[in-house]
């Protein structure tokens, strides 16, 4: 057998829920937490593993905003889109970000920096608009902003 | 037996019958789009919608089952709201040009459109982006046509368990695709072309290769030479009026001719001559206890599919070619010499009610061209003949009839018979009768393979030898055989069954992905007769009392699996991974 992409630990815990029902989902929960995302490799050992097939997968992996198909760049921003923080000029954020950085909503920068998200709603909405990255937020954003809050971010 | 009221009508049906089916038997059509008999009820178009008197509820008739004492409203003003706003709905994300349509005049959603006297479009027009799939040359994906429907989804994974395609996104942005949007050719589809004919629309359909029949037509440097498969006979009809089933193999020679095709031959005489070689193969396996049990490999859905999923089976597949490969073969060897046409300029085409057939000329590399050309150069389905008959503006109905060319155009009611579930089987063992005893089958008739059952299980008795034989057709019904099989195997455990058929559609190839659409059970039963018909009507009724097959082996092929043989006739597989890009 070719040698498993996955962890040890992924290994066991895909062994774990092998046979019981809702299996799936709480795999490739566990996949993404280890990548990042769930790319057509981990996929396809997937269902190597389990014996579903990868149309099927593919049809929950695509249904769930939750999963993530592409490998995110080293910082993640998330851009939210919620009400507010759409009503305060969340768009204007992605349409900067885009002059900024050339970077589109579930895209990936060239260097492999940045990788773009819209989301809706990141829990604090009296900070509209709002984006974050790699987990820090930062709120009530101005277009002037961006350029300088990228620069933290080498 | 269940007693409702459908439209103020008494019906009886029986326990779980759905409201749908009990109001067909009413009489009452209820509106459809998702719905098909072939296929789990799914509730996707939700035009099926009635309700129940006394109850301000809303039910979806394809998914309700028929309970005693229901009185079921199907149509009044409500319901008929209800229904014209989902049309337009459904019209709203889907081209009005119709005229430039495969389907035009055969669409599903069309003929509702017709029905509710749509003429103008109230919602906002938003079509999807997507490009057409081309990629497998056999099958055309155009997702701006899609209605969601799921059919092909349910027919692709629940009818035949290849899993191509899957719902792929969410909400308005879902397409029927294939795993991470590959082309349709890097996905484990193996171009049955199932999802062609239980689409309710235009949004899959066959490559349209016409032209490059009229082009061979026209080039005075080519001789055109074509055969027709068994399937092709007892449903190209339908498409000019005429009954299911109804047997028009001698207007259809007459039809190509008339559009210029120089010779007509019949696969029909190819299946005769893979009987010869898969009957004599069964008995050689037989005799030297070689891998059993043995496995048909006419169909190129089912060989691409075996060569995907069960890979580790391949030795049990029959080496024998396909008819049509074997036709094409003969075509331009023995034929040609014997005529004296070079084989350079011999343009062979093949008809066939099948998708998949497309994809086969080319599929085996040099085997694909035994003759030293390739063998056969084109195929149209039985769908794209049909447009080019009725544009040439034939009158197919009243066409006299007219003979196949000899000598590789006779063919033996075994032969015909090909285009049935059970029918290679039975062929094979008409043959294989003789072949071990020397003696005919008292009757030629083995009715224990034929008909619509899923799997068609029995033991033919062969002078004291029992041969056990197994009949499977619906791809996803060949899972539990073929696990079975492989489980012994992988045990070393001798298997329960010697000779096995296996066809990738429910029905065998009157039921292919190029048939005329509009197929069911009951379409499928009337093919079925017109075969058995021309079976019983011929002369003869074993592939090797086949006067033509007699002297193709005297003359040039000496016997079956003789080296000669081997090379024209004989091909091997390759395991194939599911996803190829």
């Amino acid at each position: 057998m070719a040698q498993s992409i996955f962890s040890d630990e992924l290994n066991a815990y895909i062994s774990e829920w092998k046979d019981k029902p809702g299996n799936l989902i709480m795999i490739l929960h566990r996949v993404q937490e280890e990548f990042g995302y769930v790319s057509r490799e981990a996929a396809e050992g997937v269902s190597a593993e389990i014996g579903v097939p990868l149309a099927t997968i593919w049809g929950v992996l695509t249904f769930y905003h939750f999963f993530k198909l592409n490998k995110p760049g080293k910082y993640n921003i998330q851009v939210c889109l919620g009400t507010a923080c759409y009503l305060k000029g969340g768009d204007m954020i992605v349409e900067e970000l885009g002059k900024e950085i050339g970077l589109e909503v579930g895209g990936l920068t060239e260097d492999g920096r940045f990788s773009l998200e819209a989301v809706r709603c990141v829990g604090c909405c009296g900070l509209a608009p709002v984006m974050t990255i790699s987990g820090e937020v930062f709120g009530k954003v101005s277009k002037n902003q961006i350029a300088g809050i990228l620069d933290k971010f080498a | 037996m269940i007693h409702l009221t459908i439209q103020g009508i008494e019906v009886e049906v029986a326990e779980g019958t759905t409201v749908l089916e009990a109001a067909r038997k009413a009489g009452i059509r209820i509106p459809t789009l998702c719905y098909h008999p072939d296929l789990q009820p799914f509730g996707s178009c939700g035009l099926c919608v009635c309700k129940q008197e006394g109850s301000a509820k809303i039910i979806r008739a394809c998914s309700t089952p028929a309970a005693e004492g229901m009185r079921i409203i199907t149509h009044d003003q409500d319901l008929y709201n209800v229904r014209r706003t989902i049309l337009e709905l459904t019209m709203s994300t889907h081209p009005s040009s119709c005229l430039l349509c495969t389907r035009n005049n055969k669409c599903e959603l069309q003929k509702l459109a017709i029905e509710y006297g749509v003429r103008e479009q109230p919602f906002e027009i938003r079509l999807a982006e997507d490009k057409k799939d081309r990629s497998t040359g056999a099958i055309v994906l155009d997702p701006e046509k899609c209605i969601k429907c799921g059919r092909c989804v349910q027919v692709c994974q629940g009818l035949q368990g290849v899993y191509a395609l899957e719902f792929i996104g969410r909400g308005d942005h879902t397409t029927m695709s294939p795993a991470a949007r590959l082309p349709l050719n890097e996905s484990p589809c193996i171009k049955c072309g199932q999802c062609i004919t239980h689409c309710p629309v235009g949004a899959i359909y066959e490559q349209d290769q016409t032209d490059g029949l009229m082009k061979a037509i026209a080039d005075p440097e080519k001789v055109v030479a074509v055969q027709i498969a068994p399937s092709v006979r007892v449903a190209i009809g339908e498409e000019f009026g005429l009954k299911p089933g109804a047997v028009s193999t001698k207007k259809l020679y007459t039809a190509l001719r008339r559009l210029g095709i120089d010779y007509v031959f019949d696969t029909n005489f190819g299946a005769d001559l893979t009987i010869m070689e898969e009957g004599f193969e069964l008995i050689e396996r037989m005799k030297k206890g070689a891998v059993m049990p043995q496995l048909t490999s006419c169909c190129p859905g089912w060989v691409a599919y075996v060569e995907e999923y069960y890979p580790d089976l391949l030795e049990n597949l029959s080496s024998a070619k396909s008819p049509m490969m074997m036709q094409g073969a003969i075509t331009k060897t023995y034929w040609a010499d014997k005529v004296g046409i070079d084989k350079k300029k011999i343009y062979s085409v093949a008809i066939m009610p099948c998708t998949a057939k497309k994809t086969e000329i080319t599929r085996d590399g040099e085997h694909a061209s035994s003759s030293g050309e390739q063998d056969v150069d084109l195929v149209l389905t039985t769908r794209e003949l049909a447009r080019l008959i009725a544009s040439r503006g034939l009158d197919f109905e009243n066409l006299p009839e007219t003979e196949a060319d000899s000598p590789i155009g006779e063919y033996s009611g075994a032969g015909t018979i090909f285009g049935a579930t059970g029918g290679v089987m039975e062929a094979a063992i008409r043959t294989a009768y003789y072949g071990i005893t020397g003696k005919e089958l008292p009757d030629p008739e083995v009715k224990l393979v034929r008909g619509l059952d899923e799997i068609k299980r029995g033991e033919v008795d062969v002078d004291g030898r029992k041969v056990r034989v197994a009949v499977v057709h619906g791809m996803a019904n060949a899972k539990p055989l073929l696990d079975k099989i492989r489980e012994d195997k992988k045990a070393g455990r001798p298997s329960d069954v010697d000779f096995v058929e296996i066809m990738a559609c429910r029905g065998g190839c009157i039921a292919g992905g190029g048939q005329p659409y509009g197929t069911d059970d009951e379409v499928r039963e009337m093919r079925i007769d017109g075969l058995y018909e021309d079976d019983e009507k011929s002369a003869k009724r074993c592939s090797h009392q086949n006067p033509s097959i007699q002297k193709l082996y005297e003359e040039f092929l000496s016997a079956p699996l003789s080296e000669k043989a081997h090379h024209l006739l004989h091909t091997e597989y390759q395991e194939t991974p599911l996803y190829k890009g």
